[in-house]
């Protein structure tokens, strides 16, 4: 393995010489994301790909390296690669976890490279050019927001977190303050990893545990399918309502159609990853300031807007 | 072998449990006291039906690794295979609704679909085991990845959802039953049932033990070693098979995440329940009351707040250990 790391960069160096001349023309744009392990990374890799081939299309001087990592290890050895065999002259990155990326991608820009950051901030600042968010506090109030608009009188709720991340606390902090002196209670919470069959297992144990629910936050769209199937088997549906989250099309339908027990959705688009491939792109293709943050609010969906928030086509 | 015939020879100091064998069970039982003393609907119809029905898709692959195990091998790829088949008997569903309309014709053709993938999808491991003479670790840990991919690609790193009328004829076979005992208690129960009579008064359960204990000696005795072994891989792809007919009806769906480290779960439920991990000894029911020990700690956990919930895995950890340390203590004293 680092026989081969040594060789590729050796042959990288060899190129640079050689193909200097061709480099000035064509530019080329690295983008590096986490691979498709659940729903919303599906939904991000589909658009990420998407976005790449129209945007090759579009601006022939332009090319394009996309690699997707499973932890971040992978991730910084990938962007090494990057950096030493395909000469990238800009780096798209969402990264993994904001640590162990922070080092790798302030190389990158110590070489003199442009770095646009997705979604995960790093964890020292001014490292980027441009950053493009989607807005975790935002998701987690806009919920919170929902629950007391819809339960003026308070109530018993459940809660499922994603996967221990800053990104989980974020939006469950926001939730909490959110609802604060509402006169709901949380009477359970527990991870189901932002995955369909541990939220099935976990909303089976809430559901044998808590004999009054009044409404669960799934927090997600996946965890809600999960949710939604151990209601339906304990036959709870008239009980109780499920509030997800990310707009995964299947809720937007079911919320487009007045369905009771999905009276709503908060968006958190995974279509982010375009918009941040795209403004990177304009940076070498215009002359515009494309420097700055980008930050994507997270709406609530409800049955008057669905509409305008579906798209039949995205395997999200 | 060897070890059961160090149990009969130790020397036993008046009442005694003898935490050999009935180390599991003993962690069984005291799992279910906790649970049945931190709530109260613990012990309800609900829940023990909950448990059971969502350890069916582990123990179901479980029985099965018993005999990879036993015989001196390892899986790794059951998880993904898992997942690969599911996308492949949806896809194939989905496909055939056009033609054969919603019926349980079609769900018909999706598990013999499933049970086929299986089998194949065993026949390669095995092969590449046995004839090609590579190590089940690495040979597994290959097809882990292939499978893995596979059903990501399959997905187009989304999710593959079953169609939704072929979905409600198909749901009853996870959420239905005979005489209240839902289906996946039924079929785990057979499988475990006919796996222990396999393992215990057939040849082939005779030899997967005679070859996991010492293969020359086995092949010398006339034992097909090879053929022997490539059957438990073969048999293990066929239950993950079954598991899988089970699982598609729960959610309706398959994705990148679905059974992810459920090889891990499996092989743990395996060696909790007794089975050597080199091979050479193997007990079905050890490996069912193993399977039951990993969902409890699940469920009691998510029934009580005893700890914090990122504290969850190092609970199971614990317990774990200390299931396996119950019944190693006989082996110390040797």
């Amino acid at each position: 393995m680092k026989l081969s790391v040594l060789a590729a960069g050796a042959l990288a160096i060899g190129m640079a010489f050689s193909g200097s001349a061709l480099a000035q023309d064509t530019k080329v744009i690295g983008v590096s994301i986490p691979a498709a392990t659940h729903g919303w990374a599906g939904g991000m890799n589909f658009h990420a790909q998407t976005t790449i081939k129209a945007l090759e299309e579009r601006y022939p001087n332009l090319d394009f390296v996309l690699s997707t990592a499973s932890d971040p290890g992978q991730q910084v050895s990938d962007i090494e690669d990057m950096m030493a065999t395909r000469n990238i002259d800009a780096l798209v990155v969402l990264p993994f976890e904001s640590e162990p990326l922070t080092g790798p991608i302030q190389r990158v820009k110590e070489a003199g490279k442009w770095v646009t950051v997705v979604d995960r901030g790093l964890s020292q600042e001014n490292i980027e050019d441009l950053y493009v968010a989607g807005d975790n506090t935002a998701f987690g109030r806009v919920s919170g927001e929902f629950f007391k608009q819809k339960m003026p009188n308070g109530g018993k709720i459940v809660v499922l977190r994603g996967i221990p991340t800053t990104i989980d606390n974020e939006r469950v902090e926001a939730f909490q303050k959110a609802i604060e002196g509402s006169g709901i209670e949380i009477i359970g919470m527990e991870h189901g990893n932002w995955n369909r069959d541990d939220a099935f297992e976990v909303m089976q144990d809430f559901l044998s545990k808590h004999a009054e629910i009044n409404a669960v936050w799934a927090s997600d769209d996946d965890m809600a399918v999960g949710v939604l199937e151990a209601i339906n088997q304990a036959n709870r549906q008239d009980q109780m309502w499920v509030l997800g989250g990310a707009g995964m099309k299947e809720m937007i339908k079911r919320v487009m159609d007045g369905d009771t027990m999905i009276p709503a959705d908060v968006t958190y688009p995974p279509a982010m990853i375009g918009t941040a491939i795209e403004l990177t792109a304009l940076h070498f293709a215009s002359n515009m300031p494309m420097s700055g943050r980008f930050i994507i609010s997270s709406e609530l969906i409800t049955k008057d807007n669905a509409a305008s928030f579906y798209y039949p086509d995205s395997p999200f | 072998m060897t070890v059961e015939s160090a149990t009969s020879t130790a020397p036993r100091q008046g009442f005694r449990i003898d935490f050999h064998v009935w180390g599991p069970v003993v962690a069984l039982l005291a799992l279910i006291a906790l649970g049945a003393f931190l709530n109260s609907n613990f012990l309800s119809y609900g829940n023990v039906t909950n448990v059971l029905a969502r350890s069916a898709f582990i123990g179901i692959i479980a029985v099965g690794m018993t005999f990879v195990i036993t015989s001196g091998g390892l899986d790794l790829s059951v998880g993904s295979m898992a997942a690969f088949i599911a996308g492949v008997m949806i896809m194939i569903m989905n496909g055939l609704v056009p033609s054969m309309g919603v019926g349980w014709g079609v769900i018909l053709v999706g598990m013999l679909v499933a049970i086929v993938v299986g089998l194949a999808a065993g026949l390669v491991n095995g092969l590449l085991i046995t004839q090609a003479r590579i190590e089940a670790f690495i040979v597994t840990l290959g097809t882990m990845g292939i499978f893995r991919s596979l059903i990501t690609w399959l997905a187009n790193g989304g999710t593959l959802s079953l169609d939704y009328g072929v979905r409600e004829v198909y749901r009853p076979v996870y959420y239905g039953g005979v005489l209240g005992v839902a289906w996946p208690i039924v079929v785990f129960a057979a499988v475990a049932i006919l796996g222990e009579i396999i393992m215990r008064k057939t040849p082939f359960g005779r030899h997967c033990a005679a070859i996991g204990s010492n293969d020359q000696v086995a092949l010398y005795s006339a034992v097909h070693v090879n053929r022997v072994r490539l059957m438990t891989y073969v048999l293990l792809g066929i239950l993950v098979g079954v598991a899988t007919i089970m699982y598609v009806p729960r959610l309706g769906s398959a994705s990148s995440s679905t059974g992810v480290l459920w090889e891990l779960e499996a092989i743990a439920a395996v060696i909790i329940g007794g089975t050597v991990l080199k091979g050479g000894f193997g007990r079905i029911w050890g490996t069912v009351v193993g399977v039951l020990i990993l969902s409890l700690i699940g469920n009691i956990l998510n029934l009580a707040n005893l700890v914090s919930p990122y504290l969850n895995g190092a609970i199971q950890g614990v317990i774990i250990i200390l299931a396996v340390v119950l019944q190693r203590q006989k082996k110390m004293e040797r």
